[in-house]
């Protein structure tokens, strides 16, 4: 028997984008506020939750043709490489530097290399429970 | 004034967050029991809140979001539990 959802997926193409708005936003908020690599990626990885539980794997996973696992090895891969870059320039492990640029259209700002490793932290976590999510509902 | 208004909304949300504990343990079916949990989802967000109005602060904002959208997935979950038996589907037309 065919179950007619369609109110919850036109609902979920809607919050869908919210849930990744919020979760840029706590990526981005990390180093001042409350957030941070890890949050947005469990917030992004709860929008991809919300996709999968929706709509089914196949479609999914046609529309975006990640393979998680590689996802999450790429984010330690960034992690680890930011602490090694340090290296580079003669001071310990994990060093982080910031600066404040005149940016055209943004005014000043302030970037960080700590937001590289922050970016690597969320993909580890959007990748990892990604897998344990699809892993758990293998056996059906 | 304000304040004891406050305050007693929080003791009213502690006491209607217990009363939906209590129907989530004694609730005879399994739709009561997502509604309870639903509505102290509900319950708890009105008291963060709640919670940053008293406290001059704005920094429980994204508790709220993020509670919020942890709730409502937890009840689509729920839902799609009992409506198919199966919560991710592998194909399209099952």
């Amino acid at each position: 028997m065919k179950i007619n959802n369609v109110i919850l997926r036109t609902v979920t193409r809607i919050v869908v984008y919210i849930i990744l708005t919020l979760a840029v936003y706590l990526f981005l908020a990390g180093h001042n506020n409350p957030g941070g690599g890890f949050i947005g990626g469990l917030v992004l990885s709860s929008a991809f939750v919300l996709l999968f539980i929706v709509f089914d794997i196949e479609t999914i996973e046609k529309a975006i043709p990640f393979d998680f696992k590689k996802v999450a090895a790429l984010g330690a891969f960034l992690a680890v490489g930011t602490g090694f870059g340090a290296f580079v320039f003669d001071v310990p492990f994990l060093t982080q530097a910031f600066g404040y640029f005149n940016l055209p259209f943004f005014g000043e700002v302030e970037l960080t290399t700590v937001t590289i490793f922050e970016l690597g932290v969320a993909l580890v976590v959007v990748g990892v429970v990604v897998t344990i999510i699809l892993s758990i509902s293998e056996d059906v | 004034m304000i304040n004891i208004m406050l305050t007693a909304a929080l003791v009213l949300f502690g006491i209607a967050i217990f009363i939906s504990l209590c129907r989530i343990i004694i609730g005879p079916s399994l739709p009561d029991r997502v509604i309870a949990l639903d509505m102290i989802g509900v319950h708890l967000v009105s008291a963060i809140a709640i919670i940053s109005v008293l406290f001059h602060t704005t920094a429980f904002l994204e508790v709220i979001l993020i509670l919020a959208i942890l709730s409502f997935i937890s009840t689509i979950a729920f839902s799609k539990y009992i409506e198919r038996g199966v919560i991710i589907e592998r194909k399209h037309d099952s």
